[in-house]
């Protein structure tokens, strides 16, 4: 019978360290979740690394979501959580892109699953994926032509007529 | 000894062997107390709905006791809930389905006017799609609150003049949310 090896964050990060030396920085471990930073022309190659590695098998894809930080150079965020259900660890990869040309990358080559959360990423932040097989909205009205999670969209419905902004105190 | 107590004949003429009333309060009384409710419910004030539905409050008592699933025989639409602006299409076509005479019911706080949601997703009340009768206030609204509301309903169905959706202020209401 073989050994069961444990699997821990240190183990991870030295595989991908070994095989992408220059492409991944800013490594930290909020509450004991490996994070690290990577760019956009890496992302896809190093997620299929952790996919295929018999080692590390993170086969199951968490979620994919979008990330504004406005005052970034690169302000615009796509985060994966990766999950190694065999090894019972989790792994998290973000990417920033600028406002200006925010392309990255499909991840349905890898996961089908990635197409409704690159769908959903796409709504509201206007993230566009390349290569998507149907790029188009998924949560809100198929008309609304903003990106309502980017900081610079007004939460409040713009309609309303009965609200004086005396009584909000602003 | 049984205390049912059978509603009261409308204000009319009563003679040996006939009673002659106006046909627009016979109408109305038949129609008050057989409404067909199509309960649409899409959060919290739903479950309260149910409770109303169930035998402790029991809105059969009032004669809704048949809930219409199907937009064409139902009398009474029940929007209870928060309606998305992606469900607002959705909303508008279940009630351009119903048959006239119909009457539409707002439960809660976000039915009538989007409650806590100002935001983006959310209609600020079901009145900017569709014409409202009768808004129950509560978040969510007790039982109580939601019976109170069928008997205003009630109220209207009696005391509607049959003419009423062939008038002009009826069809210029309709116009202003673009039915018809």
């Amino acid at each position: 019978m073989a050994e069961v090896k444990e699997m821990n964050n240190q183990a991870v990060l030295d595989k991908l360290q070994f095989k992408f030396a220059d492409a991944i920085f800013n490594v930290s471990e909020p509450f004991d979740l490996l994070t690290i930073t990577t760019s956009k022309d890496k992302v896809i190659e190093i997620i299929q690394f952790l996919y295929d590695n018999e080692e590390l098998k993170f086969r199951f894809l968490t979620d994919i979501c979008g990330v504004h930080y406005p005052d970034q150079e690169l302000p615009l965020g796509v985060v994966y959580h990766l999950h190694s259900l065999t090894n019972n660890i989790r792994v998290r990869i973000k990417v920033f892109l600028p406002e200006s040309a925010p392309r990255i990358q499909t991840l349905t080559g890898v996961f089908l699953g990635a197409n409704w959360m690159e769908r959903e990423t796409y709504d509201f932040f206007g993230i566009i994926f390349e290569g998507h097989p149907d790029l188009r909205r998924i949560l809100n009205v198929d008309d609304m032509v903003a990106f309502p999670m980017r900081k610079e969209f007004p939460l409040e419905d713009p309609n309303r007529t009965d609200k004086n902004d005396d009584y909000f105190g602003r | 000894m049984s205390d049912i107590k059978i509603v009261e004949a409308p204000p009319g003429v009563e003679g040996a062997g006939f009673f002659a009333t106006s046909l627009d309060k016979a109408v109305g009384l038949a129609r008050s107390y057989s409404l067909w409710p199509l309960p649409f419910a899409t959060s919290c004030c739903g479950i309260e709905f149910m409770a109303t539905m169930g035998s402790h409050y029991d809105l059969a008592r009032f004669g809704a006791e048949r809930l219409s699933f199907s937009p064409r025989q139902a009398d009474l639409l029940m929007v209870m809930g928060t309606i998305a602006k992606k469900m607002a299409p959705v909303l508008r076509q279940v009630y351009l389905q119903m048959a006239e005479p119909r009457w539409v019911m707002a439960v809660g706080a976000c039915a009538s006017s989007g409650g806590v949601f100002d935001t983006y997703s959310v209609l600020q009340g079901i009145d900017e799609i569709i014409p409202v009768d009768v808004y129950v206030p509560g978040c969510p609204p007790r039982p109580e609150g939601i019976i109170d509301g069928l008997t205003r309903i009630q109220e209207l169905v009696q005391n509607e003049s049959l003419r009423r959706r062939d008038s002009d202020e009826y069809k210029q209401l309709l116009a202003k949310y673009g039915i018809q």
